[in-house]
C-alpha cells in the first residue's frame, strides 16, 4: 500500500476517492524507562527507550490505518496527518489519518 | 555552616555534571550532525506540496525519523533563570535546534534506504514528553519528521 502525505501520488493517478481512514493507539510508558529519563534529565542526550517507544507506537497507529483502507478496497492512502495528544500523565495517543484511494500507475 | 555547604553539594555536583556531560554531549553531537548532513546533500529537501514533474515519477512513499531529546540540569536551571527575567532561552534553542535536526536526518536516511532523489511536503511536529513526577521542571520533548520521499526512474537526464 501506498502511503504519502501529498495530495497526489507522484508517479499515479488517483481514480477513486474511498474516504476518511485512521488509525489510533494510546500508549503508556512504563516506570522503569521513566526512571532512565530522569536520570538523562541531568546529563541530556537522546531518550533511546521513547524514541522507540513513540516509533513503535506510530507504526501501530499506521497499520492501523492501512487496514481499515485495505477494508475499503484501496490500494493507497494519501494526504496522510499525523497528531499527538497527552491523555494523562504518562500516556500519549498517536493518531493518523488520511484519505484512502484507489491510485493506477500512469501520468495525469 | 556545615550544614549548609553539604546541602549545596548534590545541586553543585549536578550542575558540574549537566555542564560537563551534557556541553559534551552536546558538541559531539552537532559535530556528528553536520557530518551526516553532507552524506544526504544529494536528496533535495522541501515542504512544498505540489510536486514537479510528477508524471516522471517512478514511485512515492512516506518517510519519517523521529527523536525525543532531553534538557541537561544546566540548561534546566538557566532557562528557569531566564523564565524571571525574560528573553531568548538559548539553552533550549540549541536543543530544539538539535532536535530537529536529528530527525530531519533521519527521516533522509529512510529516504536514501528506499533510493529516493526527493522528499516532499516536509512537516515538522514537535510535542512535550511530560515527565510523571509533578516538580520534575525538566524537558524532553519529542520532534516528528515526515515527508513523501519520491524515487525518479533511473533514466533521468
Amino acid at each position: 500500500m501506498i502511503v504519502v502525505n501529498t495530495e497526489v501520488i507522484p508517479g499515479y493517478v488517483v481514480t477513486e476517492t474511498k474516504g476518511l481512514v485512521q488509525g489510533n493507539t494510546i500508549r503508556a510508558k512504563h516506570v522503569g524507562r521513566d526512571i532512565a529519563a530522569g536520570f538523562k534529565n541531568l546529563v541530556g542526550g537522546e531518550l533511546k527507550g521513547y524514541t522507540e517507544l513513540l516509533t513503535e507506537a506510530r507504526r501501530q497507529a499506521v497499520e492501523r490505518m492501512m487496514s481499515q483502507a485495505q477494508q475499503l478496497g484501496a490500494n493507497a492512502i494519501v494526504n496522510v496527518r499525523f497528531t499527538t495528544s497527552a491523555v494523562t500523565q504518562g500516556a500519549a495517543e498517536l493518531y493518523a489519518y488520511g484519505t484512502a484511494v484507489v491510485a493506477e500507475k500512469g501520468a495525469a | 555552616m556545615w550544614p549548609i555547604w553539604v546541602s549545596l553539594l548534590p545541586m553543585l555536583l549536578l550542575l558540574v555534571l549537566g555542564a560537563g556531560v551534557g556541553g559534551f554531549v552536546e558538541r559531539r553531537h552537532l559535530a556528528a550532525l553536520a557530518l551526516r548532513e553532507k552524506k544526504y546533500a544529494s536528496i533535495t529537501v522541501t515542504n512544498l506540496k505540489r510536486v514537479t514533474d510528477s508524471a516522471s515519477a517512478q514511485h512515492a512513499a512516506m518517510v519519517s525519523g523521529e527523536v525525543v531529546i532531553a534538557s541537561d540540569y544546566l540548561k534546566t536551571l538557566l532557562a528557569s533563570l531566564r523564565n524571571i527575567v525574560g528573553g531568548n532561552v538559548k539553552a533550549y534553542e540549541t536543543l530544539m535546534h538539535r532536535a530537529r535536526w536529528e530527525a530531519q536526518l533521519r527521516m533522509l536516511e529512510e529516504a536514501r534506504k528506499i533510493g529516493a532523489s526527493e522528499v516532499w511536503n516536509v512537516r515538522f511536529e514537535t510535542s512535550n514528553v511530560r515527565s510523571s513526577s509533578k516538580n520534575n521542571k525538566a524537558i524532553s520533548v519529542e520532534v516528528f519528521a515526515f515527508g513523501t520521499a519520491v524515487i525518479r526512474q533511473i533514466s533521468q537526464p
